[in-house]
């Protein structure tokens, strides 16, 4: 009974992944592109930093960055608390 | 950990500081080249452990003093939600100043873009803060197993003998 119903699962979720991979679109071809647009025609221009990436990150995506920072700082104070030796150093 | 032989202290006497520069160059120039506040911030991170392996825990411990790049971590966090909120005006973190200011250059180090290179460098403060004192601590842990010092007992924020 168990193999029956792991069979028929496995077959579902394959079919269900086939028809995933089918509905991707191609690449190259973004179905909407507006953003994109706006993002290449105004990131030199209103930003004035000649590397795009940058003004993504820290302008267009800044909120993003301080949870970068954020997570930067999480990983700082656990690292603190697991492996500082606490007390006045001799 | 013991210090290395005299070939590998000469080659960090020569680099090490090198790695600093080019970390400062990577961190100040992010806007316009490949780079930014986390790589250069992770270069110049790598100073310190070379200053380690290079000249072992003793002198590394003498050397280092970790409210330094607490303080640094401090205002790089601080100085990059500053400037981010300076866009409250004109909507949520989104750079006005860059606008105004990116036209002209702040100074001779701090060329174009504004509030943006700005935000690298704070950004870059912060990385070089915390990627040191990952090391700092992690290099005390080690030396705590390696003595034997604090094993079995409590430690960290519930000691006693404070």
């Amino acid at each position: 009974m168990k193999k029956t119903i792991f069979i028929a699962a496995v077959i579902i979720l394959g079919g269900l992944l086939c028809d995933m991979f089918e509905g991707i679109h191609p690449l190259g071809v973004p179905l909407n592109t507006q953003m994109d647009d706006y993002f290449l025609a105004h990131a030199l221009t209103d930003r004035s930093a000649q590397n795009v990436v940058t003004s993504m990150v820290f302008d267009f995506r800044g909120f993003d960055t301080l949870g970068e920072a954020a997570v930067l700082f999480t990983a700082l104070s656990s690292i603190g608390a697991l492996f500082r030796d606490g007390g006045k150093r001799e | 950990m013991r210090p290395l032989s005299v070939i590998v202290t000469s080659v960090c006497d020569l680099f090490a500081w090198f790695m600093i520069v080019f970390g400062a160059y990577v961190i100040n120039n992010g806007h316009n080249t490949p780079g930014g506040g986390f790589q250069g911030g992770a270069i110049v991170a790598t100073f310190l452990s070379f200053m380690l392996v290079a000249y072992g825990g003793k002198r590394f411990r003498a050397w280092v003093r970790e409210g330094v790049y607490g303080f640094l971590e401090f205002l790089g966090l601080m100085a990059f939600f500053i400037f981010g909120c300076l866009g409250f005006p004109n909507s949520f973190f989104y750079n006005s100043p860059a606008i105004s200011w990116g036209q002209k250059p702040l100074s001779e180090w701090i060329p174009y873009c504004g509030t943006i290179s700005l935000m690298n460098v704070a950004v870059g403060f912060e990385v070089i803060g915390a990627l040191s004192l990952v090391i700092v601590y992690m290099y005390g842990s080690i030396q705590m197993i390696d003595t034997g010092a604090g094993m079995g007992g409590e430690r960290g924020h519930d000691r006693y003998d404070r």
